[in-house]
């Protein structure tokens, strides 16, 4: 099973994290600090995977952001590699082009998408219409029931190009 | 693109995250937060009541400011209030607010438990999934208590939807990984394994990682899951890419599906019925020819999902351990991947192939792309793809190619990174041991390990060099030629200096004939190191020295004064001092023979373990469980010094040659030496009194003069023996306590009958020793 799944940006700030088993806050934060540091070290051209304590981490590049999945010894490398980029195929479709603004500024709809896809650090549905379908479907819900639209202007941050990118291009 | 959140977006949350970017430092931030923070207090404090609307922004604004990294201890009972709403959107935030901010207050966790059994009766599907998702999230022991009995029911119902299935699948999941005492199997189980018939793969995909758990701590319960994954697997390896439809990801069909089923086959050995065995055969076989077809699309993912399949079909292959033909099909797939382009497939190769070098019927076959894997370990410029090939060279190494490995290792380790330097001087120690046949090359690699690495070598692996030196009389004259060598270099390590030291304490004498290593050169050569090294060394130092005395007399006046002067007897540490002493006054006042005596040869040390493999085993941690196998097959073979048998040792070690026991367990060696067999009740007569030399009536007066000598000096021992009887003693003392233990060993081959036994005082000992004598306990036999 996955234990964690984090997301961060090449500077170290972390967008998104997810635990699949019960640990401190201050275990938490220690892991993250130190996981963090480990992947921004690595170069381009090494692979997707390395051992870090007793676990197997898995990462991938996307644009800006960073996606880095703990999972233990006996699971399988290239199919979480797949869960990753599956997650952010997710994440595209439902944003459009999502870039790493859309995660900071919807952070919550990201743990949305996650946990319709992935539960207990396991995959629970791998077809991409099924998690949108119930995702657009809970959205539904709500835009039946409150008819006050408040519609988000889109505020901008100056010079931070690299967060609007979408996360395909790279 | 701007940044548009979909339904409703909270405006004020968008102002307050760019607010927060907008922070040119940390403290600006801090104040920002704190601001809110205390906007949110009083808001939740009025008096006016909070719409949900509001009530769901401030909760979020929270949620924001807490994964940012700052402690929250307030909006628990907002959030919890957020649950009771009809809204979805406003459940949801308070559902995840919970998630992330567990709290053990137990009010609130009858509140929560109280929300999520209303929406898991609710009926409505997007609530019901909600309240799992959060069971799953949390998997708190109270959740389990209140619902963990709820959920099998959901599960296997005949109306749950689908969606709503395969949330409660791994919700379960959880609560059984967290509290597996309170999920009690019942009739539910069964229906679980059917629903990997399930038509929806969505279910079957959630339901397959229940199963799997739950197959792991109770096999027989699920084993009748084994038939149905081979047959859903079969399905899918054989569907062409059409027909799964949304389930086929970049051309492959289900890969997600496809290696949860071949994992859970991994939890079982191979089926028994050889029409499913057949079926799941042919399905491997499938895997291992479509990885040779040509990729139907160029795309990365096409190639991770189809090799993820492969990679995990390979590693079935390698637990069933039974099917030659595969295991060498799957070696040499694993082979081609070696060579591969993309870093992460060689990668997964070498880190496969290492379970399979364990493999009888695959280890020749990884042998022989030993060229490769060196190759890897040299050129690789990825380290953690160079870790992993040093793993698999030490995964294939056997005798025909450990000399060529070990070289290879040492030359690798020149140049390591730091963090695995320790790891692999064990490995290497280890190797040279197991397979050494020459023992002057297992002593060469130990010294090149200490000279290329020697921070890094631990004391086991140099006190394991020393046993096995002293053990075996060969290679003797060699390691001292060969360290002494060594320590003429102009900076050697400290450990060096310490096996060195000891080496030539022990034997320096044997290349003291030659001018160039004569006993004072020798000393000069280890006290020209004396004054760098650290305090244990220098003690080690000052008894070889005490040792040279006693070798090479004509050392003993330099000796002396370096022992004499004040940096040694009023050294400030008290070790050093009182060696210095002591060995000063035993060097003045012993006669040549006793100083002899006090200062013989080492003799050998009696086998054991080597304590390096349980350090390495200790270092890999519980996690890896197929280096511990590894590390078994490598024990197996090891036979240390067989064979050598030197020193005083009792008559009863000698003779018991066969196996090696530990000597203090074994009470005198009488079971092993004496040739007892179980005599049939019958064959008790006696054709003759055996002991009729002896005289029936007189106790035999015969002192035993060597036996009575073992006997004053020794606890435990042999203390006669002749062709018929062997007579042993343990013994022990404590203060005017003692007890002695006399055993009788039958070496003949027929029982003893009337034996009896007579233990006297004789003299003035009666008067001396008050003495209980216990009868004979009854006889052993072996």
């Amino acid at each position: 099973m996955m234990q964690f799944m984090l997301l961060f940006s090449r500077q170290g700030k972390l967008r998104l994290q997810k635990w699949y088993v019960p640990l401190s806050d201050k275990e938490k934060k220690k892991i993250t600090r130190e996981l963090v540091q480990t992947v921004l070290a690595r170069k381009p051209k090494m692979c997707s995977f390395l051992e870090w304590r007793d676990l197997k981490v898995v990462y991938k590049r996307y644009a800006s952001l960073y996606f880095c999945c703990a999972v233990e010894n006996q699971d399988n490398e290239l199919i979480t590699l797949e869960i990753i980029h599956r997650y952010v195929e997710l994440l595209d479709k439902y944003f459009g082009s999502v870039c790493e603004l859309d995660i900071i500024f919807n952070f919550e709809k990201a743990y949305f998408i996650l946990d319709e896809f992935l539960l207990g650090g396991e995959a629970q549905e791998t077809s991409k219409k099924n998690v949108l379908k119930a995702i657009e479907q809970a959205d539904l819900l709500q835009e039946n029931v409150d008819f006050q639209t408040r519609l988000f202007a889109g505020v901008m941050v100056p010079g931070l190009a690299s967060e609007s990118s979408g996360l395909f291009q790279n | 693109m701007p940044a548009v959140s979909k339904g409703d977006g909270m405006r004020g949350l968008a102002v307050f995250i760019s607010d927060i970017r907008n922070c040119k430092s940390k403290e600006a931030e801090i104040k920002r937060i704190n601001k809110e923070l205390a906007n949110i207090r009083s808001k939740f404090k009025g008096d006016k009541a909070l719409d949900g609307y509001s009530k769901k922004k401030y909760v979020c604004k929270l949620l924001f400011i807490f994964l940012l990294g700052h402690d929250i201890d307030f909006g628990h009972m907002e959030a919890v209030n957020l649950l009771s709403s009809n809204k979805y959107t406003e459940k949801q935030i308070g559902y995840l607010f919970i998630s992330v901010l567990v709290n053990s207050n137990s009010e609130l966790i009858r509140l929560i438990n109280n929300a999520i059994k209303n929406d898991l009766s609710s009926r409505n599907p997007t609530f019901m999934c909600l309240a799992l998702h959060c069971i799953a999230n949390v998997g708190s022991r109270e959740m389990a208590e209140a619902f963990a009995s709820e959920i099998p029911r959901i599960l296997v119902a005949g109306d749950t939807m689908d969606s709503v299935k395969q949330s409660a699948a791994l919700c379960l999941l959880r609560l059984y990984k967290t509290s597996p005492d309170l999920v009690l199997m019942g009739e539910w189980t069964s229906r679980v394994v059917h629903l990997l018939n399930d038509q929806h793969m969505g279910v079957v995909t959630a339901a397959i990682s229940l199963i799997t758990c739950l197959s792991q701590k109770n096999p027989d319960e699920f084993k009748t899951c084994v038939s149905l994954a081979v047959s859903r697997l079969s399905r899918i390896v054989s569907s062409a890419s059409t027909d799964l439809q949304d389930y086929t990801y970049y051309f492959v069909p289900a890969p997600w599906l496809s290696c949860k089923l071949l994992r859970l086959l991994q939890c079982y050995p191979p089926p028994e019925d050889g029409a499913v065995k057949g079926r799941l055969v042919e399905c491997l076989e499938t895997i291992l020819n479509k990885a040779q077809e040509p990729p139907k699309s160029k795309k990365v993912q096409h190639s991770n999902a189809k090799n993820a399949i492969l990679f995990e079909a390979i590693s079935l292959i390698i637990h069933y351990d039974s099917e030659p033909n595969l295991l060498v099909r799957a070696c040499n797939q694993l082979g081609q991947f070696l060579q591969h382009r993309e870093t992460n497939l060689r990668y997964l190769a070498l880190e496969s192939m290492c379970t399979l070098a364990s493999s009888e019927f695959s280890h020749e076959a990884v042998k022989t792309h030993i060229e490769t894997v060196i190759n890897a370990l040299k050129t690789e410029r990825d380290v953690s793809v160079r870790q992993r090939a040093a793993d698999l060279l030490y995964a294939m190494c056997d005798r025909s190619n450990a000399k060529q490995i070990v070289a290879e290792m040492l030359s690798y380790l020149e140049t390591a990174d730091y963090s695995i330097r320790e790891e692999m001087v064990l490995k290497v120690a280890i190797l040279a041991e197991k397979y050494a046949v020459d023992y002057s090359w297992y002593v060469d690699t130990i010294l090149n390990l200490i000279r290329i690495a020697g921070d890094y070598v631990s004391e086991e692996v140099w006190y394991r060099v020393i046993q096995i030196v002293i053990n075996r009389d060969d290679v003797q004259g060699y390691a001292a030629k060969t360290v002494f060598e060594a320590l003429q270099a102009p900076a050697c390590h400290e450990n060096m200096v310490k096996v060195g030291g000891y080496i030539l304490g022990e034997f320096g004498n044997l290349i003291a004939g030659d001018p160039r290593s004569s006993p004072l050169v020798q000393f000069n050569l280890l006290h020209s190191k004396f004054h760098l090294c650290s305090v244990p060394t220098r003690a080690l130092l000052l008894s070889a020295y005490i040792k040279f005395i006693n070798l090479f007399p004509e050392t003993k006046a330099t000796i002396q004064e370096v022992l004499r002067c004040d940096s040694q007897i009023r050294n400030s540490d008290v070790e050093l001092q009182q060696r210095a002493v002591e060995y000063l006054k035993l060097s003045s006042i012993a006669s040549t023979d006793v100083l002899a005596t006090v200062l013989e040869e080492m003799p050998p040390f009696p086998e054991r373990e080597s304590s390096i493999l349980a350090k390495l085993k200790k270092k890999k941690g519980p996690g890896a469980i197929s280096v511990t196998e590894l590390e078994d097959s490598k024990r197996e073979g090891g036979e240390l010094n067989g064979g050598s048998d030197r020193g005083p040792d009792t008559a009863a070690m000698s003779a018991s040659n066969a196996s090696t026991p530990s000597p203090s367990a074994d009470l005198l060696g009488i079971r092993s030496a004496a040739p007892i067999n179980a005599a049939p009740a019958g064959a008790g007569s006696l054709l003759v009194d055996v002991f009729s030399e002896a005289g029936p009536a007189a106790p035999s007066t015969a002192v035993n003069d060597d036996g009575f000598l073992r006997f004053v000096c020794k606890n435990n021992g042999v203390l006669f023996e002749n062709q018929l009887l062997q007579i042993g003693i343990k013994s022990e003392y404590r203060q005017n306590l003692g007890r002695m233990y006399l055993f009788y060993g039958n070496k003949t081959s027929v029982q003893f009958a009337s034996f009896t036994t007579n233990v006297s005082c004789p003299g003035e000992l009666q008067s001396h020793i008050l003495s209980l004598i216990s009868e004979v306990i009854a006889s052993l036999s072996s």
